[in-house]
């Protein structure tokens, strides 16, 4: 990964199991720095329109393999971050990112893809300003996602590795695998670990509070008000509340 | 036929798809500008390799199931960044070792692969390509028997490329690079920065290069000498 040159912008990206509350947590900061009429834009995982319908096809098929499904994921990425993150940074955006390379890294390695293959292939992408880790225990993770009983998805659950016929046990060994790497990377990259077993206000408390920390967010305001009032930017009353300022 | 050594360190990475089993097939590539005359050797190659009993696949660039019809509409919308294409491709390549060379060379059949990462690195190489990226990215692909180059000057290529085609294609010009604003010269330039960087690997990777200027038969007979004693 390389070290963050001299752009403007901050890039602050979100990692964690699924289930973990990451996207939850991401997209309150979103609101958060919207409300205070910052230049902010979000981009998710797997979101290219380039690659969209390839990627469509490989799951719909099966027929994506560890290697493929590294390669298609890194043709994703490559895309958003060329067109969308790096010009953003540089032009003095706070980009957010629901998942980086760290989701790679964790899922390709949990299909057996050699770390330092990977970790080469996305050599170019800077280092965020805070990489937040939800680290929250396995078997909460897996409660929160299996409680209801959900159709998985044949790669969600990770049944193209044919470790098990059952989508759940499936995603379950699946799961433990990519939570082991994420512990290991939360070490070797120093993510910054949020304990999302915590209640969702206090965890944001705490991801704004690391955020004004790192950034100057008053030299992040667009120069020129949103067309809608500030009330109309949300949904609902309770959604205004979270966004306010903690 | 004796199963597939390693001879060189460029395929220093060996994919999970693998799973260890041998492959006794043999993977011959054909490597050459379009307009080269690569489709006719191959379909002559497969016919005779059919012959003799030998059961034969076919892959190229672009003929991927997974990205083949999307990066040709991707590349239709010129918004791609070098970066995004050279793993698009690298997507659509490895889509097909996966599923389709890996299996047919497990199966002993012979592959007969019309263009390979040499043509994709090429490519990318005169887009700025790092080198060492580039490298990493195709290390674990797998190494080719045998590598016919088809070379053909630059100028006849443009004579032949034309008879075939009649008009100059944007991306085969390199039109995207801005060498020239004129698709003629643009072509002549491009097809000589690709045909560098093929004079480059070629040493390495132990190229065969056919001069493919000659007459149809004559590449052929000469192709088919040297798969024979690859398949002795």
């Amino acid at each position: 990964m390389k070290e963050k040159p001299s752009y403007p912008g901050k890039l602050i990206a979100v990692e964690g199991l699924d289930g973990s509350g990451k996207s939850t947590q991401i997209y309150l900061v979103k609101r958060w720095l919207q409300s205070r009429h910052l230049k902010v834009f979000f981009t998710e995982w797997n979101s290219s329109s380039l690659v969209k319908d390839a990627t469509r096809r490989g799951k719909q098929s099966h027929s994506l393999k560890p290697t493929t499904f590294s390669l298609i994921h890194a043709t994703d990425f490559a895309d958003r971050y060329e067109r969308q993150i790096l010009p953003l940074l540089r032009a003095g955006y706070i980009v957010l990112c629901d998942r980086y390379i760290f989701t790679a890294f964790a899922r390709d390695r949990a299909r057996g893809v050699e770390q330092d293959w990977v970790a080469n292939v996305y050599d170019y992408a800077i280092e965020p300003d805070i990489t937040f880790y939800f680290r929250v225990p396995l078997e909460v993770s897996l409660n929160r996602i299996l409680r209801g009983r959900p159709e998985l998805g044949y790669f969600e659950a990770g049944l193209d590795m044919g470790w098990t016929f059952d989508p759940y046990e499936s995603f379950r060994i699946f799961q433990g695998k990519v939570f082991n790497v994420y512990e290991e990377l939360t070490d070797s990259y120093g993510l910054t670990v949020i304990d999302a077993e915590k209640e969702i206000p206090e965890q944001q408390k705490e991801v704004r509070r690391i955020i004004k920390s790192h950034v100057d967010l008053k030299s992040y305001k667009l120069p020129y008000m949103p067309r809608l009032p500030l009330d109309l930017m949300f949904d609902t009353e309770a959604e205004m509340d979270n966004a306010a300022d903690l | 036929m004796p199963y597939t050594t390693k001879k060189s360190d460029f395929f220093s990475r060996e994919l999970p798809e693998l799973e260890g089993r041998p492959l006794a097939g043999k993977l011959i590539v054909i490597e050459g500008a379009d307009g080269s005359g690569r489709s006719t050797q191959i379909r002559l190659l497969g016919r005779w390799l059919e012959s003799k009993g030998y059961a034969v696949n076919q892959v190229g660039i672009k003929r991927s199931n997974l990205a083949g019809e999307q990066l040709t509409l991707a590349q239709k919308s010129n918004v791609m960044t070098n970066k995004t294409m050279a793993l698009f491709y690298a997507t659509d390549l490895y889509d097909q070792i996966v599923n389709q060379i890996i299996p047919s060379l497990n199966a002993s059949a012979i592959v007969l692969a019309d263009r390979y990462i040499y043509t994709l690195m090429a490519r990318a190489l005169v887009r700025g390509a790092g080198t060492d990226w580039m490298r990493n990215l195709y290390s674990p692909a797998i190494e080719p028997d045998a590598v016919f180059y088809f070379k053909v000057a630059p100028d006849q290529l443009l004579e032949r490329y034309l008879n075939k085609t009649r008009s100059l294609d944007y991306w085969e010009s390199g039109m995207d690079l801005g060498l020239s604003k004129d698709v003629f010269d643009s072509f002549l330039k491009y097809q000589g920065l690709i045909d560098e960087e093929f004079s480059k690997m070629s040493g390495p990777h132990e190229f065969e290069t056919i001069d493919a200027s000659r007459p149809v038969f004559a590449i052929q007979k000469e192709l088919r000498n040297k798969i024979k004693s690859l398949l002795e």
